[in-house]
This record gives structure tokens, sequence and C-alpha cells, in this order.
């Protein structure tokens, strides 16, 4: 069913498409056809592919990195007073900063290589980690803690057998909203300064005026990305195993 | 047990949560080894004195007779079964050992908690989620995670009111005879739950809370539901409580 409706939605898209281009009568250079596009991505297949490769890598360390240190940062606001206020103000200013504007220093900082893209979406993917988990943590049920204190627990073991357990839902929201925003750091980077990558080849494509590859080369970045996404949100409702599969739907019919 | 359970002294200066004080000048006193039952209406503040006494709300004195500290000596049932939903059910039994860190001895302890989740009915559900058990079920777990933290002093708020009729008869039998000659407070709506196996029986109401002592049928607890002295004064206390919902502005049919 699910399956039906997404095949219907996307030949729905690629027929609007198709309808725009024979209405604007545009150019190919200008907006090419769902048909051009397919036959720019089967010649050059090869090439999108090995610049696909690169951003992909770029994506996932990015994604790993930022994940770890955004766990990291919630986990020390949530378990330190000191860090809550010497930390969480840097946060807010650090997401004040609009990440585009980084990108030129980053690229600067730490070369043209792979490094700043990887920068980029760490910097873009820290932030909604971060604030998630920490929300988590700070969001525990007070009977859990009450019965902890009545067991005699220590801080640190109500820290880890329960505070952290309870806020792994919200990191993985978390961790959801990271990994459909990575993809973006890491273009934002190939964008400003770069020898490779998808990023790299549609700015390329785009100054010699080669629309069909820029969007073959889209479409590439659109399948990493929605393909990124499903392998993350398995894993991560694999993670936190209680909590049902679909809670939206779940909590609808059963309140 | 090891150690003989202490008579534990509560007294409450002033307390409250509004313009009416809940307590004021309250003392109340849990015998050694003796089971006390106390009923009342719902929001007369029953709830409110299991916690103070467990030492999760501020604004009592509790002391045990011995002159020892009570911390680390009671044990505490929630009106929720505050079951934590990635454990499974001997792990939650367990919680307050693995909070406490106390690993050495998990083989007999583990056998422990299997024999007494086999003795309330759940043998064949050790590895389940708490998820998929039913509310019943769930408050069976809580109550052997309780009776697993082997303290002298057991305070009950309500253990059995999600259970069937059948169900709760057996597990009333069975907390009788496991916690025999530990200091409980029993909290419950059910008279007759109270009147089964109460040594002391107070009754709970007013504003601030007044409480008077009910003198329960001569025979040792767990007593006989048929014996017609306990249905008799089953029948008063209904009847008395009854009547203190109405004063308290709510009959059948008037909302």
């Amino acid at each position: 069913m699910g399956a039906w409706r997404a095949l219907t939605t996307a030949l729905g898209l690629l027929l609007a498409w198709q309808l725009v281009v024979w209405a604007s009568g545009a150019p190919p250079f200008i907006l090419p056809g769902p048909l051009a596009v397919a036959r720019a991505l089967a010649a050059r297949l090869t090439l999108i592919l090995e610049h696909a490769a690169i951003t992909a890598v770029e994506i996932v360390l990015g994604l790993i990195i930022g994940a770890l240190l955004g766990s990291l940062s919630g986990l020390l606001l949530a378990a330190f007073r000191t860090a809550r206020r010497w930390l969480l103000p840097l946060l807010v200013i650090s997401q004040a900063l609009p990440v585009f504007a980084l990108a030129p220093l980053l690229v600067l900082w730490l070369g043209y290589g792979l490094a700043s893209k990887v920068a980029m979406a760490v910097l873009i993917i820290y932030f909604p980690v971060t604030a998630a988990f920490f929300d988590g943590l700070r969001r525990t049920d007070p009977g859990w803690l009450e019965l902890a204190r009545v067991m005699n627990a220590g801080r640190h073991a109500v820290l880890w057998h329960i505070r952290v357990p309870a806020a792994l839902p919200a990191l993985a929201s978390g961790l959801r909203v990271a990994t459909s925003v990575a993809p973006i750091g890491a273009v934002v980077g190939e964008w400003v300064g770069s020898s490779a990558g998808l990023g790299f080849l549609m700015l390329h494509a785009n100054a010699r005026m080669q629309a069909d590859l820029l969007f073959a080369a889209l479409v590439v970045l659109a399948a990493m990305a929605v393909g990124l996404y499903f392998a993350v949100d398995r894993l991560l409702s694999r993670l936190v195993f209680w909590e049902p599969r679909d809670p939206g739907l779940g909590r609808e019919d059963g309140a | 047990m090891p150690e003989r359970p202490p008579g534990v002294d509560v007294s409450v200066a002033q307390l409250a949560f509004d313009a009416s004080p809940l307590f004021d000048s309250f003392r109340f006193r849990l015998e050694a080894g003796r089971w006390t039952c106390l009923l009342g209406p719902s929001g007369v503040g029953k709830t409110t004195l299991v916690r103070l006494i467990a030492g999760i709300l501020e604004g009592a004195s509790v002391t045990a007779d011995d002159g020892r500290p009570l911390s680390g000596r009671i044990a505490w049932m929630a009106q929720g079964d505050l079951l934590l939903p990635w454990l499974s059910v001997l792990e939650n039994v367990l919680l307050g050992h693995r909070l406490r860190g106390q690993r050495r001895s998990r083989p007999e302890l583990a056998a422990r908690a299997r024999e007494l989740l086999v003795r309330v009915g759940l043998g064949e559900r050790l590895d389940a989620l708490p998820h998929t058990l039913s509310g019943g079920m769930r408050q069976r777990v809580a109550l052997v995670r309780t009776l697993m933290e082997e303290r002298p002093v057991v305070l009950m708020d309500e253990p059995f009111s999600a259970l069937d009729a059948v169900t709760r008869f057996r597990l009333q039998e069975l907390a009788a005879r496991l916690l025999a000659r530990h200091t409980v407070l029993l909290v419950t709506h059910s008279p007759l739950e109270a009147l089964r196996l109460g040594h002391r029986l107070w009754v709970m109401t007013g504003r601030p809370v007044r409480l008077r002592e009910v003198r329960p049928p001569p025979a040792q607890p767990p007593r006989d539901v048929t014996d017609p002295a306990l249905l008799r004064i089953e029948g008063e206390l209904l009847r008395e409580l009854a009547a203190g919902q109405e004063v308290a502005g709510w009959a059948p049919g008037a909302r």
C-alpha cells in the first residue's frame, strides 16, 4: 500500500515536471525534462557516482562525529551544572551564526578536501542532537527518580540506568532531524570550495549550462539522502526497541 | 529477615499545598512488625502521607523507634507501577540491586526473583517487556520488585488495585505471608482488604486530616473473609465511607 502510494506520487511529480517543460517551452539548458535527465544520468553515471561516493563519505563521517559530539554535550549539560552555565549560552550563539557564513572560513582553515565538508556537516548536526538529548535527559519521569531515591541509588547510577535510557527516544528524534540536514552541510561545504563531490559537480554543470547533468546529480543526492534517512530510522527504532513503531498512530487509536 | 523491623513514628507539624493545611499537628505510628492499613476517600492525603514517610516529600519528621536512620530500610510501591519500559520483567524486578551496583550475589538474586515471579503467575513472562503486559500483570511485577528489596519497612500505595478479584485475593495472601513480621503500611480503597490484612486499621478523613481507628476482628491476619464479624465491619465501613463522600459534596447521580 505504502509502496503503491510512493510510486503514484513519484509518477505524478514526473508528469507535472514534463508538463511544465512542455507548457513553458523552456530550452533544455534551462529546464531539461525527466527523459533528458535520465539520459544524462545514464551517460555520465561513472562520473556522478565517483563524486557521489565522496559526498556520501562526507555526510556519513559528519553524521557520526556530529552525533557523538552532540550526545556527549547533551550528557555533559544534563550531568553538570557548570557545563550548563558555560556551554548552553555558547550553544545558542553557535546556532545564531548562519552556517553559510562560516563555510568560506572553514574552507580557508581546513582546506579544499574532506575535512572542511565534514566540519560543516558536524556543525549543522551538532545542535539538534545536543538539544534533543539534553531535553530528553531533563524530562525523566519523576516517579522513576523517586523510586531510585527510595532504593538508595547514587547519582551516576540514576543517570546511567534511568535518565540516559529514558532520554534515548528523544535522542533518536534528534538524530532523525540530524540525518535529514546532514547532506545540506556537506553540499554547502562543497559549494563554497572543493575539488570533488556532488556539490562541486553541480556547480560546474551549472556554470557550463549542463542543466541535465546538474539535475542528474541532484537526483542521486536526493536518493542518497532518502536512503540514509530510512537506514538511520531503522537503526534508531532498534535502539529504542520498547517504543511503539509508529507512536503517532498508536496513540490516536488507543487514547 | 536479618534484622528486627523497627516501628516508625511520623509527625507533621504543618503541611499545606494551598490555603487550608492538609496536615496540622499530625501524628501517626506504624507498629514494629505489624501491618497498618489506611483507608479513606480519594484525595484525602493518603498518598501524601506515604510519600512523606518514604522521604520523597519533605515536611515530616519520620523516625525509627530503634534510633537508627530509616534511609535504606524502606521499600516503596507507588500507585503507578513505575516499571522501566526498556527492562524485561526480570530486570525490572532486580532494579534496586542494579541501581546500587550489587552484582556480586547475582545468581541467587535472580533465582529468588524468578521464584517470586512464578508465584505471582508471571513465570512465563520473565523476558517480556512491560508494554506487552496488562495493567494487573505490571502491578504484580511492581509487587515482586518491592519484595525483592527485602527492606524491613514496606510502604504500599494501593498495590492490588489493578488486579481482578481472584488474583487480588491470592496476592493478598502471598504478600501477607512474605511480609509477615515486616513493618507495613498498606493504603487501600477496599475495607475488605484492610480488614483481611491489617493488624491496625485507620480511616483518614477531613482537612486537615483526622484519623479514626477501627478495630478489626481478633483473629490474626490474613483473616478469613467469610467471618461474619469481619463482613459486618466491612459493611459498616462502606456505609461510613459513602456517607463521608456525600458530605464532601459527592452523591451518586448528583454531579
